[in-house]
C-alpha cells in the first residue's frame, strides 16, 4: 500500500515536472484560451439572464380605457378583470396618477404643461403568465369599454428566443473547444511518448507494468487540463473586469447596479474539473493509441 | 531453471530462426551459447523474457510456461530475470546511479533499501565512484558493466546476456566476463551468448552451439 502510494506520488511528481517546463505550460495556456471562450460566454449569458429575468418576471398587459370613460366604467371593468382566472394582480392607474408619474420624467413635464390638459386615459395594469398573455390580451381587447390593449409578450418572447440561441451557441462552442482540448492533450502526450520512447522501451524490458508506464501520462493530462481550466478562469476574470469598467458607468446612468458577474464558485469549480476530465480523456486516448506501438524487439 | 523443448521460432515471411531446439539449464549453472551471427542466438535469448513467443514447443523459466504467459504477467516474469543486451540500452538523460535505480522504481522497495541496493550493485561492477557520471562519459566496458549492475539490482535468479563482450577490447571483455562468473559463483544461473570461441574455452563451462537454428 505504501509502495503503491509512493509510485503514485512519483508519477504525479514526474507529471508536474513535465508540466512545469515551458512546453507544458504553453499547452496549458492554449487550453486556457480555448476554454476561456465558452467559460466567458457562459458568464456573460448568466449575467444577462439575471437581467432579463428581472425584466420579464411578470409579463404585464396594459388595458386602456377611452379618454371619456367615467369612473363608474372603470370600476365595472376592474370587477370583470378580477373575475378572470387567467389574470394575476390587477392595478388601477387613474389618469391623474399616470399624469403625475409622467411629470416626474425629466423633460416631459414641460411638454405636458404645454398640452394644457391631461392626455392620458384611465388604465389597468394586469399581470399574467407568459404563455397566457397573448390570448388574454386579445380577449381583453374585446371587452366593452376598453379602448386599447398593450401586451409586452412579444419582446419577452424575443428575449427568450435570443437566450435560447445564446445557449445553443454556447453549447456548440463548449463542445468544439472541449474537443480541441482533448486533441491538444492527445498531441502533447503523443510527443512526450515519442521523446521518451527509449525510456518506455527499456522500462518494459526490465519489468515495468503498463499501469506504471501510463500513470505519469494520465497525471499529466489531468494536470494540464486542470491548469488550463484555471488559466481560463483567470482570463475570464480579467476580461470581465475590463468589461465591467465600461459597463458600470453605463449601468449607473440607468440607475442600475448591473455588472457582469464571475461564474459562481460551483460553476467555476465545474469548469476546472471538466477541463481536468477532458485532459485525462485526451491522455487516455493518446496513451492507448501510442503506447502499444512501443514494444521491445 | 530454464528449459526449452522442441522450440520452433518462425518469423513472419516463413524464415525459421530456431528449429526444434531442446535443452535444459539447471539452477546455478553457467552456460555459454555460441554460434555465428544469424545462427539464432538472439532469438533464443529473446524467448526467455517473452520479448518473442515461440511458434511451437515450450519455454519454461522458473516453472512458468513463458510462451503461454498473459501480457499482464510478463512484467513480473522480467523482474526475476536480469537482462543484458548487446547495445546495453542505457538511458543517457540521467546519471549512472539513476540508470541502476530504474528497475527499483517499479518494484516495491522502500527508498532507503532501493538506494542501498543500487549502490551495492554499482559496487559489484566497480562503478560506485562513477555514480554521478552520465553514461556517455563511460568507456564501452564501463557501459557494459553499468548494464550488468542494472540487470542484477533486483537480485534475479537468472541472468541472460546477449554478446556482452562484442564491442570490447580483450581486457574489458575479460573483466565483464569475470563479473558474470562472480555472480554465478554466488548461485545465479547465467546464460551468456557470445561468438568468441576463445573466451568460452578459457572458462571450461558447458556450451550450447547453435548452427542454422539447431543445436549442434
Amino acid at each position: 500500500m505504501t509502495a503503491w502510494l509512493r509510485q503514485h506520488r512519483q508519477a504525479f511528481g514526474a507529471a508536474l515536472r513535465r508540466l512545469a517546463r515551458a512546453a507544458g505550460l504553453l499547452s496549458a495556456l492554449v487550453i486556457g484560451v480555448a476554454l476561456a471562450l465558452p467559460a466567458g460566454s457562459y458568464a456573460l449569458l448568466e449575467s444577462l439572464r439575471g437581467l432579463s429575468a428581472r425584466l420579464t418576471l411578470e409579463p404585464q398587459i396594459s388595458v386602456f380605457l377611452p379618454l371619456e370613460a367615467k369612473r363608474g366604467d372603470a370600476d365595472a371593468l376592474g370587477a370583470r378583470l378580477r373575475a378572470d382566472s387567467r389574470v394575476g394582480a390587477v392595478r388601477f392607474v387613474s389618469r391623474e396618477e399616470a399624469l403625475k408619474e409622467l411629470k416626474q420624467v425629466q423633460g416631459i413635464s414641460e411638454v405636458v404643461a404645454a398640452i394644457g390638459r391631461n392626455p392620458l386615459p384611465d388604465a389597468f395594469v394586469v399581470s399574467a403568465r407568459v404563455e397566457a398573455v397573448e390570448a388574454l390580451a386579445a380577449d381583453l381587447g374585446r371587452l366593452p369599454g376598453v379602448a386599447h390593449v398593450q401586451a409586452d409578450a412579444a419582446w419577452a418572447r424575443r428575449l427568450a428566443a435570443l437566450e435560447r440561441i445564446g445557449r445553443v451557441g454556447l453549447g456548440l462552442l463548449a463542445g468544439l473547444l472541449g474537443a480541441a482540448l482533448v486533441a491538444v492533450t492527445f498531441n502533447t502526450i503523443r510527443l512526450q511518448i515519442l521523446t521518451q520512447r527509449e525510456e518506455i522501451e527499456v522500462s518494459k524490458l526490465i519489468g515495468a507494468t503498463d499501469a506504471f508506464i501510463r500513470r505519469p501520462f494520465y497525471y499529466f493530462g489531468l494536470l494540464q487540463g486542470l491548469t488550463g481550466g484555471v488559466f481560463a478562469l483567470a482570463i475570464v476574470a480579467g476580461a470581465l473586469a475590463l468589461l465591467n469598467r465600461e459597463v458600470q458607468p453605463l449601468a449607473a446612468s440607468y440607475a442600475s447596479a448591473f455588472h457582469f458577474a464571475f461564474p459562481a464558485p460551483g460553476d467555476a469549480l465545474a469548469i476546472v474539473l471538466f477541463a481536468a476530465a477532458l485532459g485525462w480523456l485526451g491522455a487516455q486516448l493518446s496513451v492507448s493509441r501510442h503506447l502499444r506501438d512501443i514494444e521491445p524487439a | 531453471m530454464v528449459s526449452f523443448s522442441a522450440v520452433v521460432k518462425r518469423y513472419p515471411g516463413g524464415q525459421e530462426a530456431l528449429r526444434e531446439v531442446s535443452f535444459s539449464i539447471e539452477a546455478g549453472e553457467l552456460v555459454f551459447l555460441t554460434g555465428r551471427s544469424g545462427a539464432g542466438k538472439s532469438t533464443l535469448l529473446k524467448l526467455i523474457p517473452a520479448i518473442e513467443r515461440p511458434s511451437s514447443g515450450s519455454v519454461i523459466v522458473n516453472g512458468q510456461n513463458v510462451g503461454a504467459l498473459k501480457r499482464a504477467a510478463i512484467p513480473y516474469l522480467r523482474r526475476n530475470l536480469g537482462l543484458v543486451f548487446q547495445d546495453q540500452k542505457l538511458l543517457y538523460d540521467r546519471s549512472v546511479y539513476d540508470n541502476v535505480m530504474l528497475p527499483l522504481s517499479f518494484s516495491t522497495h522502500a527508498p532507503r533499501e532501493a538506494a542501498r541496493r543500487a549502490r551495492a550493485a554499482l559496487d559489484k561492477v566497480g562503478l560506485l565512484a562513477r555514480e554521478k557520471a552520465n553514461p556517455v562519459q563511460l568507456s564501452g566496458g564501463e557501459q557494459q558493466r553499468l548494464a550488468i549492475a542494472r540487470a542484477v539490482v533486483n537480485r534475479p535468479a537468472v541472468l541472460v546476456a546477449d554478446e556482452p563482450t562484442a564491442n570490447l577490447d580483450a581486457e574489458s571483455a575479460a573483466r565483464v566476463l569475470d563479473i558474470f562468473v562472480a555472480f554465478n559463483q554466488v548461485g545465479v544461473t547465467v546464460l551468456l551468448a557470445t561468438h568468441d570461441q576463445g573466451l568460452v574455452e578459457r572458462y571450461g563451462k558447458r556450451v550450447l552451439n547453435l548452427k542454422d537454428g539447431r543445436l549442434a
